[in-house]
């Protein structure tokens, strides 16, 4: 598909291109799915065919006055200049005009920030980058990251139909019931954004901003981070399914019953120690999901933002400091605390993975248990 | 006073020094200004290739030429080069070459500062340019630098960007009050205030908004640069702090310097619409008292850049009314310039051109911002290509269209030769299409969702994006015409008369073109 993609790009079949594939991309803001958004579209829509109006009349008496009004026609320029009248006329009138809309502008925006009365709350929290979802109601968390293949990113495979709009698990929310959001941020600032629910909203490191919504129809929705958040800004997107609220209901439980299993299999795996084989392939899994974006893939970082750990001292040498600041991350820096993030099989893993790869030939093994006993503060 | 200082000053200033020297040490307000323009002139194109940079990524989907982090260099320092180097330096120039001939000044002011405060500038962007070749590379937070993205999370280069917009600050400020001085006390005797162009009233308000907010934009670099090297919180939860704090004090500041990037651009337009219509500008005293409005208003509305970051519903409701307000004094703007269009004897050289497509373009822009406003609706444009769109109509089609007007209007006066006309009109007619192919499509792929400062996107933009692409390449070549035109009437062409323009009017169409080095040093009699 890219092949061909690169084939099409010669300037006139681009042109044709434009205009035929137009169906491919909507050509104005979606109405969306729920009252507010369709609100919102009508706001947007008015406000649009004001400015038409506005321009219509001023570009036309413009454009009849450059037709008209031109030397070579051979016409004496008129010299009136200053009229009260005039000025007066042409600002009340785009103050009248400018009330009107403030009107249904404001009760929309009212009703936008009502966030009262919520059937299910979702707290969503941002990091860089990927998208955190808690069930306040529920035992169900889970993180949400992008789930196209970095080998489309690149153009070594052909893109699919949801290029850079699909995550690994979405989330889930009922149909007709009122979805109240809590956003907040573990790191930099970041931005949810559903369009067809016509909510974006910031999610602030240190504090909690709200929003909410209530969608009719069961459907995937897709949206993307939309504040700049740092070097993978454009590989942070939001996917959405409602359910009818008795499919919910059963999908919510499913994943809190998965969520009890993977906790149980945590503590049987304490006994247990898994071979080298097992731990490097489940870490350099894990590490090119989790890792790789910053510390690169050849482990050698970016330098100057993201240290190297080819080589590095800490993973040659220090095991509990390499435990710890995988766990707990370090403050001040992007390194984020792990603990909450993965289990601690992958975790075990990953630390494995970085202390033998890339000639970091340490020869070590790190089972769940050892990183067990670092979070319980009894390091070796 | 003007007669004493020209008494005092007139023997030496008459013999310059030869080559470098002279451009180095002068305080001749005509050699700087045209510093001033040379400079930002090579700020547009080295800006302008950062754009092409940014452009050839998002021409197909995938990555092709550069990774994430150098995408986000180019987006944050094309926007700090066109912003603090292209832009406001051009308006400068244009500020220092005009505004002493217009009000029949000998110079400006403060001669001294001014060299002073030309020379720091190619130091601060030489700084600024450097860090791109650091470790880690330059800024990559956006040219808004929203903490704590350009705090705890930038790189080592963010100390050179504080120090970079340090000094940019300063030259600003410096300028400014040149400018306030100049207009305060060198006006000709009989130039009242309301006798004045509207060139010299623009920049004089905009002059005072620059020393208002350059001030918070050094207190707001400060505050990162502590926060991120010297163990502050302003901007961090963990200390106290607060991160929507930055984007008020930044906005702050932020809001003020998008109209000090336009209102120069007002008096331009002001200038030229009348000379080419043959008749006077309708309302002068209403264009007076709207761009003051507009002054005062846009430190009233600096929140709308933040509508998504979530403030009380009454907080919203403030700047969106606020905000909305702004379009009527810019509305009386426009209508003024078509009144004096109307019935008037229009001729279409290439100024003319230039200012009719600002005033066309400039006002869709105005369009979008006023959709901008109503809150609601701005949950769904904000950081999208949608706004991308709105502020290069207002920055590109307006701010630079109307400095390359100016450049052409005021051209023979500075060389005196005419510009070649029919390349001129090439280059108009070549970026007017261009320009409108490269932002136009951007409304669209904005409304279908894509966020701005993206290097890759989702499949269904692919063909926009690839259309504006060419256009943005188109648009850069362009300019090129412009450089050929610039060099062309530089070297030789045909002689320009005094008044140059059949319609001008104003005290610097009564000096000689080219302009001597030095101009009414004897102060004019006004009538």
């Amino acid at each position: 598909m890219t092949k061909t993609r690169s084939l099409r790009w010669s300037l006139p079949t681009l042109l044709l291109a434009a205009t035929v594939n137009a169906t491919d991309m909507p050509l104005n803001m979606t109405r969306g799915v729920t009252e507010i958004s369709q609100q919102v579209y009508d706001l947007h829509m008015t406000i649009f065919w004001i400015c038409c109006v506005i321009g219509a009349v001023v570009f036309g008496i413009m454009f009849w006055s450059i037709v008209r009004h031109r030397k070579a026609r051979g016409v004496q320029p008129a010299q009136f200049h200053e009229s009260t009248k005039v000025e007066i006329l042409w600002t009340a009138i785009p103050v009248v005009i400018l009330i009107v809309m403030a009107i249904p502008a404001t009760k929309t925006l009212i009703a936008m920030e009502d966030t009262t009365e919520a059937d299910v709350t979702v707290l969503i929290t941002g990091s860089q980058w990927k998208w955190h979802y808690k069930y306040l109601e529920n035992d169900v968390e889970f993180y949400s990251l992008l789930a196209t293949p970095k080998e489309q990113i690149t153009n070594r495979f052909a893109k699919g139909e949801n290029y850079l709009l699909e995550v690994d698990r979405p989330l889930v929310i009922p149909t007709g019931k009122k979805v109240r959001f809590l956003m907040t941020s573990d790191d930099v600032i970041h931005s949810w954004w559903v369009p067809a629910f016509a909510v974006k909203k910031d999610a602030n490191p240190g504090f909690i901003n709200e929003a909410w919504t209530r969608v009719d129809e069961p459907g995937i929705y897709r949206g993307q981070c939309a504040e700049l958040c740092g070097k993978d800004h454009g590989f942070m997107p939001v996917v959405v399914i409602a359910k009818s609220p008795a499919d919910y209901e059963q999908w919510v439980n499913g994943e809190a019953e998965r969520i009890a299993k993977a906790k149980a299999e945590e503590q049987e795996l304490l006994a247990m120690n898994m071979s080298m084989e097992e731990l490097m392939s489940v870490g350099a899994r894990t590490y090119t999901a989790y890792c790789a974006a910053c510390h690169q893939p050849n482990g050698e970082g970016l330098p100057g933002i993201f240290p190297a750990l080819k080589g590095s001292a800490m993973a040659l040498n220090d095991k509990p400091g390499h435990i710890n600041v995988v766990l707990n991350g370090k403050a001040g820096t992007a390194m984020q605390a792990y603990a909450r993030q993965l289990s601690l099989k992958e975790i075990a893993a990953v630390i494995t993975y970085e202390r033998n790869a890339w000639g970091n030939n340490t020869g070590e093994l790190v089972q769940a248990a050892d990183v067990h006993a670092v979070m319980q503060g009894k390091g070796e | 006073m003007s007669a004493v200082v020209t008494d005092h000053e007139h023997e030496h200033h008459d013999h310059k020094p030869s080559g470098i020297k002279r451009w180095l040490y002068t305080t001749n307000h005509k050699d700087i200004g045209t510093m001033y323009l040379v400079f930002a002139l090579i700020m547009f194109f080295i800006g302008g290739a950062m754009a092409m940079v940014i452009r050839a990524e998002l021409f197909q989907p995938g990555m092709q030429f550069v990774e994430p982090n150098f995408f986000n260099q180019m987006t944050t320092v094309h926007g700090l080069i066109m912003v603090f180097g292209a832009v406001m330096p051009a308006f400068t120039g244009l500020a220092n070459w005009m505004i002493p001939m217009m009000i029949g000044a000998p110079d400006m002011a403060l001669p001294r500062m001014n060299n002073w405060s030309f020379w720091i500038l190619p130091f601060a962007f030489l700084i600024l340019l450097m860090s791109l070749f650091m470790p880690g590379g330059g800024p990559n937070f956006g040219w808004t630098f929203y903490a704590p993205l350009s705090t705890t999370y930038s790189g080592d280069s963010t100390a050179l960007f504080v120090f970079s917009v340090h000094i940019m600050g300063i030259s600003s400020i410096m300028g400014a009050i040149n400018v306030i001085v100049t207009i305060f006390n060198l006006r000709a005797p009989g130039m009242t205030w309301m006798k004045m162009p509207l060139f010299v009233w623009t920049w004089l308000i905009t002059a005072f908004l620059l020393i208002m907010v350059m001030p918070v934009l050094a207190g707001v670099v400060t505050m990162v640069l502590t926060d991120k090297y010297f163990g502050t919180s302003f901007f961090d939860a963990a200390g106290g702090g607060d991160p929507v704090l930055f984007q008020h004090i930044f906005w702050f500041f932020g809001h003020p310097e998008v109209y000090i990037m336009i209102l120069p651009a007002f008096g331009i337009v002001s200038s030229i619409v009348p000379t080419f219509a043959r008749k006077p500008l309708f309302g002068y005293a209403s264009m007076v008292y709207a761009t003051s409005s507009i002054a005062l208003l846009s430190f009233l509305v600096w929140a709308h850049h933040m509508f998504t970051t979530g403030m009380p519903v009454a907080g919203a409701l403030f700047f969106m009314y606020c905000t909305m307000l702004i379009a009527v004094p810019t509305g009386v703007k426009v209508f003024n310039w078509v009144a004096t269009m109307w019935r008037g004897a229009m001729t279409f050289e290439v100024p003319m051109m230039f200012a009719l497509a600002f005033i066309v373009l400039f006002t869709i822009g105005g369009f979008s911002g006023l959709m901008l406003a109503i809150t609601p609706a701005d949950f769904q444009y904000h950081d999208t290509y949608f706004v991308v769109a709105h502020f290069h109509y207002v920055l590109v089609t307006g701010a630079v269209f109307s400095i390359i007007a100016a450049a052409y209007y005021w051209l023979p006066k500075w060389t005196g030769h005419m510009y070649d006309e029919k390349l001129g009109q090439w280059h108009f007619w070549c970026s007017l299409i261009s320009v409108n192919m490269l932002f136009f499509p951007m409304h669209f792929v904005g409304l279908a969702g894509m966020p701005r400062r993206i290097p890759d996107y989702a499949l269904q933009f692919a063909d926009f994006n690839a259309f504006i692409s060419i256009g943005g390449f188109l648009f850069g070549a362009s300019q090129l015409i412009f450089v050929a035109v610039l060099v062309k009437c530089a070297r030789g062409g045909e002689k320009a008369t005094a008044q140059v323009w059949e319609g001008a009017e104003g005290l610097e169409w009564e000096v000689p073109s080219p302009a001597p080095y030095h101009t009414f040093e004897t102060p004019p009699v006004i009538k």
